[in-house]
């Protein structure tokens, strides 16, 4: 039996190597590319610019489909977030309908997250996190949408907004304690001599692997989900048989749950793990 | 086998790969993010966040008001129970007086009438034993008076004993009249 069904998975990939329809398909589906597909009723390419005010960039800097949920997620999140404001106008402090609910996830990033890991002085910073936080949670939901992409689960956007994250951190801790200290102190003290340049270079592999971090679990979350999700469809017709259609959907929805779920898991752990940072840098053990 | 396959198949896609960087979409990662970052702070976070923390405030302050007020009544509540106990103490105590004085009053006017409506036998006593004396004093004139009436006539017509007689019977029914 279990040799017959490895046969047939060995014909099938035998088959679709055979017809040059390998599975780079889904990777095709994930990744960004220049094209928005509406199939079956048609497509919108993108330009490719690679020159600024007559000056060669030597990349394109024209609009890709990541670029163009990117944009629609932030005209999203400021039409949204600025109706939600409005209600605020006049000194009504009734929250009511979508303020509620934004107020809901403003208190929750303000109270659970920056509050709890930077303490003192986090107003400062309030206003980075809650955009990423709902930059990030609309692209994450954007991305959930049949047709549209999740531009989060690019990495060169991920490795953009951990760098922000990085830039706000080193911004942060120079600032309370000043340029010289900053670094001064991320040493440890009351270590022996002979440790510090050692432990120089670690400290300082450490502030570039925190963003790092931040950046490939963002992405590979958001790409897992839809990988498997592209994968378990992907099965029926790699399969040629549609008796394989019932599992595939039944687990590809139960991924999709899990997606919503990551969705906003997702969105909580960058900006949890952004202020955390932030609140070390700006706090230092002394 | 299989699984080595599949891994070759993604592998061949080697043109295209998951982790390529793009420096366009960096580029207008950080511009959308920025741009978003000072829209956001203008137009939502400021407004939002000083609306949140002047309702909070609004709330703490009603709720410290609401405490003092309540402090206030249970306060008030106090005092006015010490009234209330003071007011009703002092309404036993003007009882207590006034009963206290209606009982000596009544002992003094019973006292009184007593000693009056002994004056007044007393005195009764004594207009009555008066005018026994006054009663006995004349009826003892007239009788004396009877007698020497009596005698004078006795003395006038002491004729003889039949007229005697006849003169005492006739005096005796008189008087018996």
């Amino acid at each position: 039996m279990n040799t017959q069904v490895a046969d047939t998975l060995h014909k099938a990939v035998a088959d679709t190597v055979a017809k040059g329809n390998d599975s780079g398909w889904i990777l095709h589906h994930v990744m960004d590319n220049k094209t928005l597909s509406f199939e079956p009723f048609g497509e919108i390419h993108f330009p490719v610019i690679n020159k600024l005010f007559g000056y060669n960039l030597g990349f394109d800097i024209g609009p890709t489909k990541h670029i163009f949920f990117m944009w629609l997620s932030a005209l999203l999140v400021v039409v949204l977030l600025t109706i939600a404001a409005r209600r605020y106008r006049n000194g009504n402090l009734v929250p009511k309908g979508l303020s509620n609910f934004f107020e809901i996830l403003i208190v929750f990033v303000r109270d659970e997250i920056a509050k709890p890991t930077i303490g003192k002085g986090y107003e400062k910073f309030l206003p980075y996190l809650l955009t990423a936080f709902f930059f990030i949670l609309f692209g994450n939901f954007l991305g959930l949408i049949p047709y549209s992409a999740t531009f989060t689960s690019n990495i060169s956007v991920t490795a953009a907004l951990a760098s922000m994250t990085f830039i706000m951190t080193q911004f942060g801790g120079m600032r309370s304690n000043g340029p010289l200290k900053y670094f001064k102190n991320l040493v440890p003290h009351g270590i022996p001599v002979f440790l510090i340049p050692l432990m120089v270079g670690v400290e300082l592999l450490g502030l570039f692997t925190k963003p790092f971090a931040l950046c490939i679990r963002l992405f590979a979350n958001m790409i897992a989900g839809h990988t498997v999700i592209l994968a378990l469809i992907g099965l029926i017709f790699f399969m040629h048989t549609v008796f394989v259609a019932p599992v595939s959907i039944g687990f590809a929805l139960f991924i999709y749950l899990l997606e919503i779920l990551v969705a906003l898991i997702q969105a909580y752990i960058f900006t949890m793990l952004s202020s955390l940072f932030i609140g070390m840098a700006v706090h230092q053990e002394h | 086998m299989f699984s080595y396959m599949y891994i070759g198949l993604l592998a061949s896609e080697s043109s295209v790969s998951l982790i390529d960087v793009n420096p366009g979409l960096i580029v207008w990662t950080i511009v959308t993010f920025i741009l978003l970052l000072i829209i956001l702070k203008k137009f939502a976070w400021k407004p939002i966040l000083s609306a949140l923390d002047q309702r909070e405030n609004a709330i703490k302050e009603a709720l410290e008001k609401a405490d003092k007020a309540k402090q206030e009544a249970q306060l008030l509540l106090q005092q006015n129970q010490v009234q209330i106990n003071k007011a009703e103490e002092e309404s036993k105590k003007i009882l207590q007086q006034s009963r206290e004085y209606a009982e000596k009053l009544k002992d003094d006017l019973l006292q009184k009438s007593k000693e009056e409506s002994a004056r007044l036998r007393e005195d009764a006593m004594q207009e009555i034993e008066r005018k026994k004396n006054e009663a006995f004093a004349s009826l003892r004139n007239e009788v004396a008076g009877i007698a020497i009436q009596a005698a004078e006539k006795i003395l006038k017509q002491n004729i003889d004993t039949d007229t005697n007689t006849k003169l005492v019977n006739q005096y005796l029914s008189e008087i018996n009249k």
